[in-house]
């Protein structure tokens, strides 16, 4: 019997708390690609980019309150910067909307103009972020590393396997609801939010009812770069900030928002999580498992991993082709990519 | 001159010229209807009026004042409200968003708004919960038209509410469009089913190549052996 929990924990270990985590980090990822895809009428390749800088300006401003010797122990600091690199995400995404989405805008410019115009803005934020703190990892998570070490589970249970369950984890997981749970309040509740859904829904019709498309363009930025920021901070402290790996989440964050749907909020949420545990449980290996699970010496020698980690953005990569081929609509109904 | 005007209207989409010293208009409490063939340019006429394409002669009028030179959202502020013919409500929003929608510019308490257009569509009340994009097409029409009045509008401007509809919806619609003309709404409308339309018309305009051919009241024109040759079939 007690095997069968030692698989059963182990699983949890590996698979569904890393993926719970990772899946909610997507989500929110996804939602301000979805977002802007949905209102904006265009994919922002900028996106992971906008992470990193928000998540840079968290950062300093992290390093700033340490500095003051400014704690909310256990939480890590960076919550408490959080507002802060909100903020300067928030100003930055504006200024790129000032300066160059607007113009296209303005030119009633095709989707696939917005779309170059975005890799532009990418590789400007790009270059912005590595020359302000500099390409190399950036560990900033402090306070209490964990909310259950493996070591007292093991101690409280009794088993030989035990789940860690990192403080990072747990406030991802709780953020992305309180996060999901606000912005559909917003989109379903509000006389704002509803405009935008409304613009979103048919540009034309929203005009003649007097909604005011560049006052919808600027809530959409400012919801945007909030999201942005707050994947890119969890995602940081889960694991580590650094520039490249935030460039390279654009992939997982499209597959998402694409699984679900572009343009739908709650296939995006959706489709973080398809993604992040398709990711998680192909590229784990399930040897020490199988060992637990199956009865007697069939325990397998090989390291039954299906894909090496290093390959794991070939399944976000795969999943978007399917998805692509198959039902470009994605799991619940968007538009077509 | 009438109390919503189009005088002169000459223009078009920015290419050749579409309308051709063009005048409609309607009074507060009639309806007006603009009638004729396929490509008379009468969606077009009726644009021009709500300021969606450029005249370059001719003015608009509403209440006496020159409104030529406004936008279409400067003249949803000025009381004309607007149903187009295609793509009338947004699809994924409820009935009843649709209607808040149709009350943005609004800052003070729609719900009496509200409660008019559910008493004039009751259809609308039952489905208040249910995304527009769902209804069927005639009830599509009454969102798209409640949405309309929920600016509570002088001038409703209708460009073929009854397109796709069967007739027994088409009657059912006029009826209504007729209830809200009697509540004192100047209502302007295009329609391809002319022969019911000049029916309930106190004022019909006869369009043929953005010229107008034939103005007189609705029942006078049904009489015109020339119009109901030309025009109506016999």
């Amino acid at each position: 019997m007690d095997d069968i929990f030692n698989a059963l924990i182990l699983l949890s270990n590996f698979v569904i708390v890393p993926g719970m985590a990772y899946g909610s980090q997507l989500a929110i990822g996804a939602l301000g690609v979805t977002l802007v895809f949905g209102i904006l009428r265009f994919s922002n390749f900028a996106h992971g980019d906008t992470m990193a800088f928000g998540t840079m300006a968290t950062i300093l401003f992290t390093w700033l309150l340490q500095g003051w010797g400014v704690s909310i122990k256990p939480l890590p600091t960076a919550l408490l910067a959080l507002p802060f690199g909100i903020a300067c995400t928030v100003a930055l995404l504006l200024l790129t909307d000032r300066w160059i989405y607007r113009f296209y805008r303005r030119q009633r410019a095709a989707p696939i103009v917005f779309l170059i115009a975005s890799v532009g803005v990418m590789f400007i934020l790009n270059g912005l972020v590595r020359f302000i703190i500099g390409p190399n990892d950036q560990r900033f998570a402090d306070g209490e590393r964990f909310i259950m070490k493996a070591r007292e589970f093991k101690r409280l249970t009794g088993l030989s396997e035990g789940v860690a369950f990192k403080t990072s984890q747990g406030l991802t997981i709780l953020t992305a609801l309180i996060v999901a749970i606000v912005l559909f309040w917003f989109l379903n509740r509000t006389r704002a939010g509803k405009s935008m859904r409304a613009y979103s829904d048919n540009e034309d019709l929203a005009l003649l009812s007097g909604i005011n498309p560049e006052r919808v363009v600027l809530i959409t930025w400012t919801i945007t770069a909030a999201l942005a920021t707050i994947a890119g901070v969890l995602y940081g402290l889960d694991k580590s900030f650094k520039p490249f790996t935030y460039f390279q989440l654009l992939l997982p964050i499209f597959a998402s928002a694409i699984v679900g749907g572009l343009g739908n909020p709650l296939g995006a949420i959706a489709g973080g999580f398809v993604v992040a545990f398709s990711e998680v449980t192909i590229t784990y290996a399930y040897r020490k498992f199988l060992a637990y699970a199956i009865p007697g010496d069939w325990a397998p020698e090989g390291l039954v991993q299906l894909l090496s980690t290093d390959y794991k953005f070939a399944v976000s990569f795969l999943i978007l082709v399917l998805v692509l081929l198959l039902r470009p609509t994605g799991i619940f109904g968007g538009r077509t990519a | 001159m009438s109390f919503l005007s189009g005088d002169n209207m000459t223009g078009g989409y920015g290419g050749a010229d579409i309308l051709h010293d063009c005048t409609i208009g309607v009074e507060k409490g009639e309806i007006a209807v603009i009638v004729g063939p396929n490509g008379a340019g009468k969606s077009t006429a009726m644009k021009a009026v709500f300021g969606m394409l450029n005249i370059h002669q001719g003015a608009v009028h509403l209440d006496g004042a020159d409104i030529t030179a406004l936008s279409p959202q400067d003249r949803v502020a000025k009381g004309m409200s607007f149903v187009p013919q295609n793509q009338n409500v947004f699809t994924s929003l409820s009935v009843e968003e649709n209607l808040e929608m149709g009350a943005f510019t609004r800052k003070d308490d729609f719900s009496g708004t509200l409660a008019q257009v559910f008493d004039l569509f009751p259809i609308l009340k039952e489905k208040r919960r249910q995304p527009a994009g769902e209804l069927s097409g005639g009830q599509r029409q009454q969102v798209a038209v409640g949405r309309a009045l929920m600016t509570q509008p002088k001038v409703l401007m209708l460009d073929e509410p009854t397109a796709g509809v069967s007739p027994i919806v088409m009657d059912e619609l006029f009826d209504r469009i007729i209830e809200v003309a009697q509540s004192g709404v100047a209502i302007l409308m295009v329609e391809q089913n002319a022969r019911q339309a000049l029916n309930i018309a106190d004022k019909g305009y006869v369009l043929v190549q953005g010229r107008n051919r034939y103005t007189d009241t609705g029942a006078a024109l049904l009489a015109n052996p020339d119009v109901r040759r030309a025009f109506l079939g016999g």
